[in-house]
């Protein structure tokens, strides 16, 4: 890789790894960045200025292999499907709403979807016009596979050897996000409850979303919602916490920049604190109380306000709620309700920890309850 | 249908003329015992290709345009299954080589990198898993943003989501068995969240209250990480135990559920199109 032996800017490498490496600056702007691209997808997507945003991304991406330290970890082999990952995702999330976007434009001149015309409409036999595609796709993809495989050997380390802990040890890169979870909730928290979460979410997700509209054609004007929170939950809270368990947590699971050596001595000062501590040691300066529940007091009662004031403050005063509850009805708006706190409370708990170092807002190590 | 006929030959042959070799072939006994149709020319002939075969039929014969282009579909569904059954044949190969013990693991991974010629039916069976994770993903993701997953499908998406777990669940039982630094220590830190599991887990909330006097039944010797590693670490029983899952129990798992989730496209009323 050193053939051309380029050195990136340091001014341009430190602003990357202060961007980037400061896990709240990087999730806060990801998720504008989402926000933006999802309010003026219509100009986003339009080929003459998409084509010239993933060109720029794609050379960023391809400087970014002149530096020692993102080359080292983009090239280990298990990670190379996580650079494909990344980009792949980039790209059907463009081809989706670009095509949303000429859908929504047609809908509004009262058009019916490309996918309704007439002409698509049509029946057409499955062989050949299926099965060729089958098969062309089948083939392409197993040259990919092949040539994949012959330029890209499986890694294999050093033999099991359960006395030597390596630094970091990672999980599979697919469970990066639930392994980045450990850092800020329990583990039975991180490890069971938010992924089981995620899959009764999803398998409620069809007896949720009552709206009727958008079913079998890619529009983002009818169901701005449902689409909204999907790509949030999928864009920020799992492929982008993916992207950060693999380039940003170093030795230690400290956090480091994209370009930043991974330097195992690196001090993180360990100054997280209690909401209780806040509480009790600086703003009443009178000691810990001994009574959990008195020291906890504060915290419980933010935790129950945020899962219990939230859903009526949000029917009473946003109307889009409003609606949801009156069409929903009790059940499916508090299951709707609840996965949606608990996908907001984690992300807030992250940028918590990140911008205030707070440890946990309630914690009760006595029982296993810490958040 | 009660009557049942013969295969009809794509054309008949000139009596006057030689048949050419393409000709004695489609129309000779062995060709049409085993595709019961002509050259699939023929509006007839093109779904009885489909029909009459047992593996294309699980197509209909006819489908909307719409739902075929590539740009709707992406054909991500097709590609996972076909990734399916690239990780099937690849990994019935490496069962050939190699054996889930401590013992002889790691050096039958080497084997298969030093000693066999040509050999890249573990990068074949690697990358394509990666693959997998990556196309189930983005497959979910169309149906999502296609809206798919409304009625009539709501019951196929949640057949869906029991797969993406399936898939990662292979992928992650696959992950141990070079039993290399990278397999043991990924995999302990994937189920070292089992033992926080409320109630069933020994470090988990609840565990210490399920007790008899003074015998607590959920200890480490008794959780649910020990049944899923058949011991308190992540040893030689538990490569046999995620061996196996990897090798039988998830893929027939996953094979069973994706004849229902195909099964269900089609009574569903086919790949999604406007409602």
């Amino acid at each position: 890789m050193n053939l051309l032996a380029i050195t990136l800017p340091k001014f341009y490498t430190d602003a990357v790894n202060v961007v980037v490496g400061s896990a709240w600056i990087f999730m806060i702007l990801s998720t504008v960045i989402l926000w933006l691209g999802l309010k003026y997808y219509r100009q986003l997507t339009a080929p003459k200025v998409a084509i010239p945003i993933f060109a720029v991304s794609g050379i960023l991406l391809m400087l970014s292999f002149f530096d020692p330290q993102f080359n080292r970890v983009a090239t280990l082999p298990d990670n190379v499907p996580i650079v494909m990952m990344v980009g792949s995702v980039g790209f059907f999330v463009w081809l989706a709403f670009r095509q949303m976007a000429v859908n929504d434009e047609r809908i509004e001149k009262g058009l019916p979807p490309q996918e309704a015309e007439a002409k698509e409409a049509e029946k057409t036999f499955v062989w050949p016009d299926l099965v060729y595609i089958e098969l062309i796709c089948a083939v392409l993809f197993t040259a990919f596979l092949i040539l994949w495989s012959i330029s890209l050997k499986a890694p294999l380390e050093q033999p099991a050897n359960p006395a030597k802990t390596p630094n970091p040890s990672k999980a599979p890169w697919y469970f990066l996000g639930l392994q980045e979870m450990l850092v800020y909730f329990d583990p039975w928290i991180a490890g069971v409850v938010l992924p089981s979460m995620i899959i009764t979410g999803l398998m409620m997700l069809p007896y949720i979303d009552k709206n009727p509209k958008g079913n079998g054609y890619y529009t983002f004007k009818e169901r701005k919602f449902a689409i909204s929170v999907f790509m949030f939950g999928f864009i920020v809270t799992w492929v982008l916490l993916i992207f950060m368990g693999t380039f940003l947590r170093g030795p230690n699971w400290n956090f480091f920049g994209p370009y930043e050596p991974w330097d195992i001595h690196k001090l993180e000062p360990l100054t997280n604190i209690n909401v209780s501590e806040v509480v009790y040691l600086h703003i009443f300066n009178t000691g810990m109380p001994r009574n959990w529940f008195v020291r906890e007091i504060w915290g419980i009662l933010a935790v129950l306000g945020f899962f219990v004031i939230t859903p009526g403050i949000l029917v009473r005063f946003v109307p889009m709620f409003r609606s949801f509850y009156q069409q929903l009805g009790m059940i499916r708006f508090s299951i709707l309700i609840v996965h949606l706190l608990v996908m907001g409370g984690m992300v807030i708990k992250m940028l918590l920890r990140w911008i205030f170092n707070l440890k946990y807002i309630v914690a009760i190590p006595e029982y296993f309850f810490n958040i | 249908m009660a009557e049942v006929k013969t295969p009809e030959s794509p054309k008949a042959p000139d009596p006057g003329k030689k048949p050419s070799l393409l000709e004695m072939v489609w129309t000779g006994q062995i060709w049409t015992s085993i595709f019961r149709h002509g050259m699939p020319d023929t509006p007839r002939n093109r779904i009885l290709a489909i029909m009459s075969n047992v593996f294309l039929h699980l197509h209909p014969p006819k489908i909307r345009k719409s739902g075929i282009r590539m740009k709707y579909t992406w054909c991500m569904g097709g590609l996972t299954f076909f990734l399916f059954l690239v990780e099937t044949v690849t990994g019935v190969m490496l069962m050939f080589y190699y054996r889930p013990t401590a013992e002889f693991a790691y050096a039958d991974i080497i084997s298969l990198r030093e000693d066999i010629p040509l050999g890249i039916m573990r990068e074949i069976h690697r990358w394509g898993a990666h693959a997998m994770v990556i196309t189930v993903w983005l497959h979910m993701m169309r149906v999502f943003l296609t809206g798919s997953y409304k009625p009539p499908r709501e019951f196929n998406w949640n057949v869906g989501v029991i797969l993406l777990v399936l898939t990662l669940l292979l992928s992650f039982t696959g992950y141990l068995l070079p039993w290399d630094q990278l397999a043991m220590w990924a995999v302990t830190v994937g189920t070292n969240m089992a033992r926080a599991t409320p109630f069933v887990g020994h470090e988990g909330p609840g565990a210490a209250m399920l007790k008899l006097g003074d015998i607590s039944l959920v200890h480490a010797g008794s959780d649910v990480r020990f049944t899923l590693l058949g011991g308190r670490f992540v040893a030689p029983a538990a490569l046999l135990r995620f061996y196996v899952l990897h090798c039988v129990a998830f893929p027939l798992a996953a094979a069973t559920l994706m004849a229902v989730h195909f099964w269900r496209v089609r009574k569903d009323g086919g790949i999604s199109g406007p409602m």
